[in-house]
């Protein structure tokens, strides 16, 4: 169901991008793809997982906006799996089988990648943790020369900043 | 000749930067005043010579000099002038000149609005920014010079610039992502210059806090214009596709964020001090690993500039000396002290470190997850991809998690708050938006969604949150009209930036939910209905632009028997260089985009691959994107950051200090 | 003492991240290798080219060969073309998956230019070529004489990608099938 391409065209600065399509032009077919969908929930899953998927010639697109030949190959491919009527995992594994786990944005959380899915919840336990003890500290601080620092600092702002200049530090 | 003006303009610039990195600080560390006050003057020089420098690359894109090499590779004399000067930066050599240029527009600036600083302070905030300056000035003229020159063989035109970037939205866009990205540099500066002085004080806080908000706010409209522009310009309606690239300008907002918020509690209660330095630090850190991952071809992006391993070595090394080196004088001058000041855990003090706290978990993870590809290769892993299903997984429920704490925040007191009276304020509200979360997603078309009514709960529950605070100043006050008019500009810029963030919220999500998309065969003659609104193809049409032939497709939409909206949409293709481009054609509104785009003929019979969209309430994210821009803007106009010009003016009559 | 050693860490956390992108320096973020190195050449059912009889995986597979993806529309085939010949004439098995194209052409193109391979796989909706994980052409499957594919090359072979790199790398699927 993509239009796919002038719809997909993307800043292709990199130079190494040129080099790559001068080794694969294709010729220029009509692409539209009025793929009919045997239902809904089909063509949701389409839409899903055409845009899980990712390019594996180009910069970085997935299959559902790149105008690739090979992009257009992987959209039939994942139709015809889906009206097959092969699941998510099944058609997923199908296109890694060929291209490897490259093709997947999502990474399946398994061996390196179940790090990259760990990562965020390790981060956020450190997080809170270290919030714990700086709450603890501030709880456990005696509260002192707040209201003096203040006025030090509105004076230091306002009245005597000429006085602040030379003050403010002397040489170490 | 003018090239070499330019090109000589900046050699110049650099030997000033030298002398700026190099004479103050080292008066600084003589105790000679002469030496420092060197400084202003001299930061104002380097900004005059990168402008000369710029104008003089600019006056060649707009004269089309293709004997100059950036000139022949993005202009071509068919090139309206608008964009003949925005291609000054469609390219690496020429942005790296704006970067340089906006760098040196922030030495000016800070030399200019902070001479109410202590001498000592503001000779070494410029020399740091000078050696920053030195970095970028000779990554440009070693690296990447623009100036260079196609001599002999002279072409007779050039090869156009990329038609992506012929478009409004590209002339402003990097101009203002630069300044965002550059700005941070200043709160660097006033961190390393802390540091430096051994003296980290909420004085400190105070000083580079409006500068700080002002970097951010230019980075959020950078952001904002950005994805805009993604939107309408490549024609598949997305708007975020966490690219390395786009990850790149993201990471230094998030930290930002954190680092405009622990701002606060620095200058306001002297905490955290040596934290916020550390953030300062970091914000700036991630500006550099985004310039060094644009332009080294590290990591595969959309957006990425010639790939380069030489200019990628010579970032690392600057990255290298100029993060190792602060965070080094981080290691050895940090306060290791602990803070003594007291708060409880129901305070301010607690609802912003909790921001700080999910905003570092963010930005780490957004990192994380840009860099994980490059570490698994690195480690003999294989190779994978991180994209957005990954990133909307878990960046959407970090963001969740900060909502319910971003309600409290505007009603909570400094040190010591008590749940009784948060309770009291907040009870009634949040009933209200409880409410509302469930029975607003019914009046959408498509009906009731968990998600919508999700977010509808957590941008509520910000506003509620600035609503109840409103009231209690309301009541302290005579007057509504009084009230108004008694908060603080910095208070304003927080009231918009969050109600912007909940606008955010909102739009993201109706338009993630709501949206309806169809890719169709359509002839003219023939309608589709999408959403109710009935997209009807009037007629194709052949239209000439200034450097472009296109075909048009003419729809005219209705809803219930009334005209809505025309919409042209096109499919360019570029004299210069054959590349065929689609322009979407768009009728925006508050609560709903129609969006049709052209994709390619379909058979002999005057048919096209067309693409409707209904999109509603995308502009939300935008609108509120520019909010927290504007937000940011608003702090700066506050009296305690004027006192700053009554000690300038202080200075002046009283003389220089010492 | 210990607080002020905590305060290094950020510094050496940069310290870890600035050899990784050092790293990152001299890899290339493109290359991609074949998912279906070490593993067997997938079965197909597909007419050679010169004649339209049928081809199955069991007809190619017995001795080490190069499996290269071409086509008439592949401007970067005709400039490996003469390098192929060479490598043909040398004694080096090679056979082609002749991959969407035009039948007509691609048997005129052979007859112009010469054909080095044994056999062209006729793979006109590029089937098989997904099959493969073939995502452009040229591309060249280094198969070792059990049928398993151990190197895909992206690209143009000439002689100086041959002697530098390929070479050793057919080298050992020959060495491979002697023992």
């Amino acid at each position: 169901m993509s239009i796919a391409s002038a719809l997909s065209v993307r800043p292709m600065l990199l130079s190494v991008a040129a080099v790559l399509c001068a080794l694969m032009v294709m010729p220029a077919t009509a692409v539209i793809e009025t793929y009919e969908f045997s239902s809904p929930e089909l063509e949701r899953r389409y839409h899903q997982l055409s845009q899980e998927l990712r390019c594996p010639k180009c910069q970085n697109q997935n299959i559902a906006d790149s105008n690739a030949p090979i992009s257009q190959d992987l959209r039939q491919l994942l139709y015809t799996r889906l009206e097959e009527g092969a699941d998510n995992d099944e058609i997923l594994a199908d296109m890694v089988a060929r291209y490897g786990e490259f093709v997947r944005y999502r990474p399946a959380a398994r061996g390196a990648a179940l790090w990259l899915w760990l990562a965020p919840l390790v981060l956020l336990i450190v997080g809170a943790a270290l919030l714990l003890v700086l709450l603890r500290r501030g709880r456990e601080a005696p509260e002192a020369v707040n209201p003096d620092e203040l006025a030090r600092l509105d004076a230091l702002l306002v009245g005597s900043a000429e006085a602040a200049g030379p003050s403010e530090d002397s040489r170490p | 000749m003018i090239p070499e003006l330019g090109h000589f303009a900046l050699i110049i610039a650099l030997g000033m930067s030298l002398l700026l990195a190099v004479v103050p600080l080292w008066g600084s560390w003589a105790g000679n005043f002469a030496a420092m006050r060197t400084a202003p003057s001299l930061a104002i020089g380097v900004c005059v010579f990168c402008g000369i420098s710029f104008a003089c690359l600019a006056t060649s894109f707009l004269q089309d000099d293709f004997s100059v090499r950036v000139v022949a590779s993005n202009s071509n004399s068919l090139l309206p002038p608008v964009y003949k000067f925005s291609a000054v930066w469609g390219n690496h050599e020429g942005s790296l000149l704006l970067w340089v240029l906006i760098l040196s527009f922030w030495l000016a600036a800070v030399a200019t609005f902070s001479r109410g600083l202590p001498t000592v302070m503001l000779a070494r905030v410029l020399a740091v920014m000078g050696a920053i300056a030195v970095g970028f000035l000779s990554f440009s003229l070693f690296t990447s010079n623009p100036f260079a020159r196609l001599l002999p063989g002279v072409p007779s035109d050039g090869n156009d610039l990329n038609p992506l970037l012929q478009d409004p939205g590209l002339i402003i866009h990097p101009p203002l992502l630069y300044m965002g990205y550059v700005g941070f540099s200043v709160a660097f500066a006033f961190a390393v210059a802390a540091l430096l002085g051994g003296r980290l004080d909420a004085a400190w806080a105070r000083w580079s806090r409006p500068w700080t908000n002002v970097a951010w706010a230019f980075l959020s409209l950078g952001i904002m214009l950005g994805s805009w522009w993604a939107y309408y310009e490549l024609g598949w309606g997305g708007w975020w596709f966490w690219d390395p690239v786009e990850n790149a300008s993201f990471m230094p907002w998030l930290a930002g964020t954190a680092l405009v918020h622990s701002l606060a509690v620095t200058e306001k209660r002297g905490l955290f001090k040596s934290w916020t330095v550390l953030l300062a630090i970091f914000a700036f850190s991630l500006s550099l690993l985004g310039t060094f991952l644009v332009r080294s071809g590290v990591l595969t992006s959309v957006h990425a500039f010639a790939a380069d391993p030489a200019r990628g070595l010579f970032i690392l090394v600057f990255l290298a000396i100029v993060v190792g080196g602060s965070l080094t004088l981080y290691a050895l001058r940090a306060p290791a002290v602990r803070s003594r000041i007291a708060f409880s855990v129901l305070s301010r003090e607690t609802l912003l470190l909790v921001n700080n706290v999910v905003f570092l978990v963010a930005t780490l993870t957004v990192l994380f997850g840009t860099l994980f590809p490059l570490l698994m290769d690195a480690l003999g892993q294989g190779k994978y991809s991180v994209g957005p299903p990954y990133f909307n997984a878990v960046f959407v429920p970090l963001m969740a998690l900060l909502v319910p704490f971003m309600g409290i925040g505007p009603i909570s007191r400094w040190r010591d708050d008590s749940h009784h009276r948060w309770l009291s304020r907040l009870a009634i509200p949040g009933f209200i938006v409880g409410v509302l979360a469930i029975a607003l997603p019914f009046t959408a078309a498509q009906g009731f969604n968990v998600w919508v009514a999700l977010a509808v709960l957590l941008a509520g529950w910000i506003v509620a949150g600035l609503a109840a605070d409103f009231r209690e100043r309301w009541a302290r006050s005579a007057s509504f009209p009084r009230a108004l008019a008694r908060q603080t500009p910095s208070y304003w810029g927080m009231v918009l930036a969050h109600t912007g963030f909940a606008a955010v919220i909102v739009g993201t999500v109706a338009t993630s939910q709501y949206s309806v998309e169809r890719d169709l065969r359509m002839e003219p003659g023939d309608s589709e209905t999408l959403a109710g609104y009935s997209f009807h193809f009037d007629e194709t049409l052949r239209v000439r632009g200034p450097n472009y032939l296109a075909d048009a497709a003419r729809f005219s939409v209705s809803r219930d028997q009334q005209e809505v909206a025309t919409l042209v949409a096109e499919k360019r293709r570029y004299l210069a260089t054959g590349s065929v481009m689609t322009e979407a054609a768009i009728d925006g509104g508050l609560f709903r985009d129609l969006y049709v785009a052209m994709g390619e003929p379909v058979g002999d019979d005057g048919a096209w691959a067309i693409r409707l969209h209904y999109k509603p309430m995308v502009r939300w994210m935008w609108l509120g994107a520019l909010m927290m821009g504007c937000g940011g803007l608003l702090t700066i106009f506050d009296r305690r950051y004027r006192r700053q010009r009554v000690a300038q003016e202080s200075v002046t009559t009283h003389g220089a200090p010492a | 003492m210990a607080p002020r050693l905590k305060l290094f860490l950020p510094l050496g956390l940069f310290a870890l991240l600035a050899a990784l992108l050092f790293r990152g320096l001299s890899l290339d973020p493109q290359a991609l290798p074949s998912a279906l190195v070490d593993r067997p050449l997938p079965e197909f059912s597909l007419p050679r080219l010169a004649d339209g009889e049928t081809l199955v995986r069991g007809d190619l597979v017995g001795k080490p060969m190069l499996l290269n993806v071409w086509a008439t529309w592949c401007i970067s085939c005709r400039v490996e073309h003469p390098y192929l010949q060479r490598l043909a004439d040398g004694g080096i098995n090679i056979y082609g998956i002749n991959y969407k194209d035009d039948s007509n052409a691609a048997r005129a193109w052979l007859e112009e230019l010469g054909d080095p391979y044994l056999g062209s796989v006729v793979d006109a909706a590029g089937s098989l070529g997904l099959d493969l994980g073939v995502y452009g052409a040229p591309e060249t499957y280094f198969i070792d004489a059990d049928g398993v594919v151990r190197y895909r090359h992206v690209g143009v072979i000439d002689e100086r990608i041959w002697t530098t790199r390929l070479a050793p790398i057919y080298a050992e699927l020959s060495a491979g099938s002697d023992s």
